[in-house]
């Protein structure tokens, strides 16, 4: 629907909030909707967090306007509002830690850059040991991290025990904890706000946002793409960015270009809220389960991915059993509170858990994919990257380790080991 | 939770299998040059339809099988 008067949407301010909510009129919408047109210099496939960002900044950086975000759904509909919202910078190789690094400075400011209050709480992030093996990697994890000045560390059980109430951290257990590499910077923030955010901004610099359209095909002359076939009518373009995730592979197809993309659907479940006990993101690969509490006060357990490929986003009750049983071994407190709800989003992982950015063999086709479980944290990086990419034609330093072609070099950029269970 | 039917013990959950990911035509070892082994190793189709794939029965017979899986829905089509 356009909104009222048609014109940009009003900044939001907490006079703006005081009179609107004395006055009571309706809030305006936050984006605009406009007649699908037959061109874009820019056609951006997947309106998450990662096609709206590269939108936004193609316009406020490059001040390249005519670009479109099409979605077959609704904004946000995909992993960006359905992930657990784990921001961290903590990752295992140098050029991993760089680049979330980026990303993260971007979310600190990200609030007054989109005027948009995206909730971000940098309440830190705990990654617990329970063998030799993974203190080794933490270890190996908080080295590389120091040399990328990013706040890193391994501590023990009492450190941890102090930061976590409730955490049994006893040594008659069957999985004790033996210490845990701790990430002060880490936190939460709220995923909607940040897909909501960058809609608007994108929006407000004139960019095209279409709900409910599917593309179908995509057009390809002399190695070069030529426009998009959608639901809606066919669109001419010689830019197309795909960024839809769980489906990247599908439309890569559509462009006859392959990937090493499986897709996986991962499951969250959220308690009822209770009073706030827990400030840090506490995570357990060996456990395979992860929790945060809200601003709201539910608790938010995730894991890792369900054990095999699909499209299909239905909750299982096994998981819900097994995720249970591993919050209760790390915190047997917990045994009295109850499960409100429990989904899944689909993960596009590749085979070293990084993800897949920059052009293809095919000209004006460019992926940003490959974000697995851990791509939300990544929105506005990849959003800034990917369109300098596409502005200037040139694949920026931070992302150059990141190409498609890598797979058939040989150079791929494990970072499994920091991200296979926590986001 | 999903039923998977294997060959030689009957319909068993999915739970007691090990997923070993969809089958690509490998080529020869001898003879294919890396960049021929590296597509072998890391492209996948990943449709979103029928795909054929191999299982391991972990905690029944201990082999593996073929069938083929609707990525959609998850339902079973046939195994081998
Ligand atoms: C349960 C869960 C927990 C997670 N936790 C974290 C976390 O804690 N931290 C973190 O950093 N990451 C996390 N992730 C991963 C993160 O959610 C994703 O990597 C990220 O949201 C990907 O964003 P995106 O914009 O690339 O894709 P998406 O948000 O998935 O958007 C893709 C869009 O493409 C659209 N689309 C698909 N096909 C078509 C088509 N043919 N035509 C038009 N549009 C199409 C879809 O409708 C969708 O809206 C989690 C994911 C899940 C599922
Ligand atoms: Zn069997």
């Amino acid at each position: 629907m356009p909104e009222k008067g048609g014109g940009k949407p009003r900044r939001y301010s907490a006079i703006g909030l005081l009179r609107h909510g004395l006055t009571d009129v309706d809030w305006p919408r936050a984006w605009r909707s406009h007649p699908l047109k037959d061109r874009y210099d820019v056609v951006v496939v997947g309106g998450g967090v990662h096609g709206l960002a590269t939108a936004y900044y193609l316009a406020k950086n490059h001040g390249v306007r005519d670009v479109a975000v099409l979605d077959k759904g609704y904004l946000g509909g995909g992993g960006s509002g359905r992930n657990t919202a784990i921001l961290r910078s903590n990752y295992l190789t140098p050029e991993g830690v760089r680049f979330y690094d980026r990303s993260l400075t971007l979310y600190r400011t990200l609030a007054a850059d989109l005027n948009f209050n995206v909730m971000f709480s940098r309440r830190g992030h705990l990654t617990l040991a329970h063998n030799d093996g993974s203190l080794r990697t933490m270890r190996w994890r908080a080295e590389v991290n120091k040399l990328q000045r990013v706040d890193s560390a391994v501590i023990g059980p009492r450190e941890i025990a102090k930061l976590v109430p409730y955490l049994d951290v006893s040594r008659d257990v069957r999985y004790p904890i033996l210490g845990a590499l701790y990430h002060p910077p880490g936190g939460i923030i709220r995923h909607d706000a940040v897909v909501w955010g960058y809609a608007r901004g994108a929006d407000a610099l004139g960019v095209h946002l279409h709900q409910d359209t599917e593309v179908t095909g995509i057009d390809v002359a002399s190695g070069k793409v030529t426009g998009v076939r959608t639901s809606r009518g066919r669109i001419a373009t010689p830019v197309v960015v795909n960024a839809t995730a769980g489906w990247s592979t599908l439309i890569s197809d559509m462009a006859g270009v392959s990937m090493p993309v499986s897709t996986f659907p991962l499951q969250a479940a959220v308690t009822e809220p209770v009073r706030p006990f827990l400030d840090t993101v506490v995570v357990s690969g060996t456990l395979h389960v992860y929790v945060s509490q809200t601003d709201r006060g539910e608790l938010v357990f995730g894991a890792s991915v369900d054990p095999f490929t699909s499209y299909s986003t239905r909750g299982s009750l096994d998981f819900a059993e097994g995720l249970a049983g591993h919050v209760l071994e790390l915190m047997p407190a917990l045994s009295k509170m109850r499960l409100l709800r429990q989904w899944a989003g689909l993960c596009d992982m590749t085979p070293d858990f990084s993800p897949i950015m920059g052009p293809t063999p095919v000209g004006g086709f460019y992926v940003d994919v490959g974000w697995g479980t851990y791509g939300f944290k990544a929105g506005p990086v990849s959003g800034e990257t990917m369109a300098e990419c596409v502005a200037n034609g040139r694949t920026p330093e931070l992302i150059s380790a990141f190409g498609l072609d890598r797979f058939a070099d040989g150079r791929l950029v494990g970072e499994k080991g920091a991200a296979a269970v926590g986001h | 939770m999903i039923q998977l039917p294997c060959p030689w013990c009957g319909p068993r959950n999915v739970t007691e299998f090990r997923y070993a990911g969809e089958r690509t035509p490998r080529p020869d070892p001898g003879t294919a040059t890396p960049r021929q082994w590296r597509a072998y190793l890391y492209l996948r189709r990943n449709p979103c339809g029928v795909v054929e794939e191999n299982w391991y029965h972990t905690a029944g017979c201990r082999r593996f099988f073929t069938l083929h899986r609707d990525t959609a829905s998850n339902a079973v089509k046939e195994t081998r």
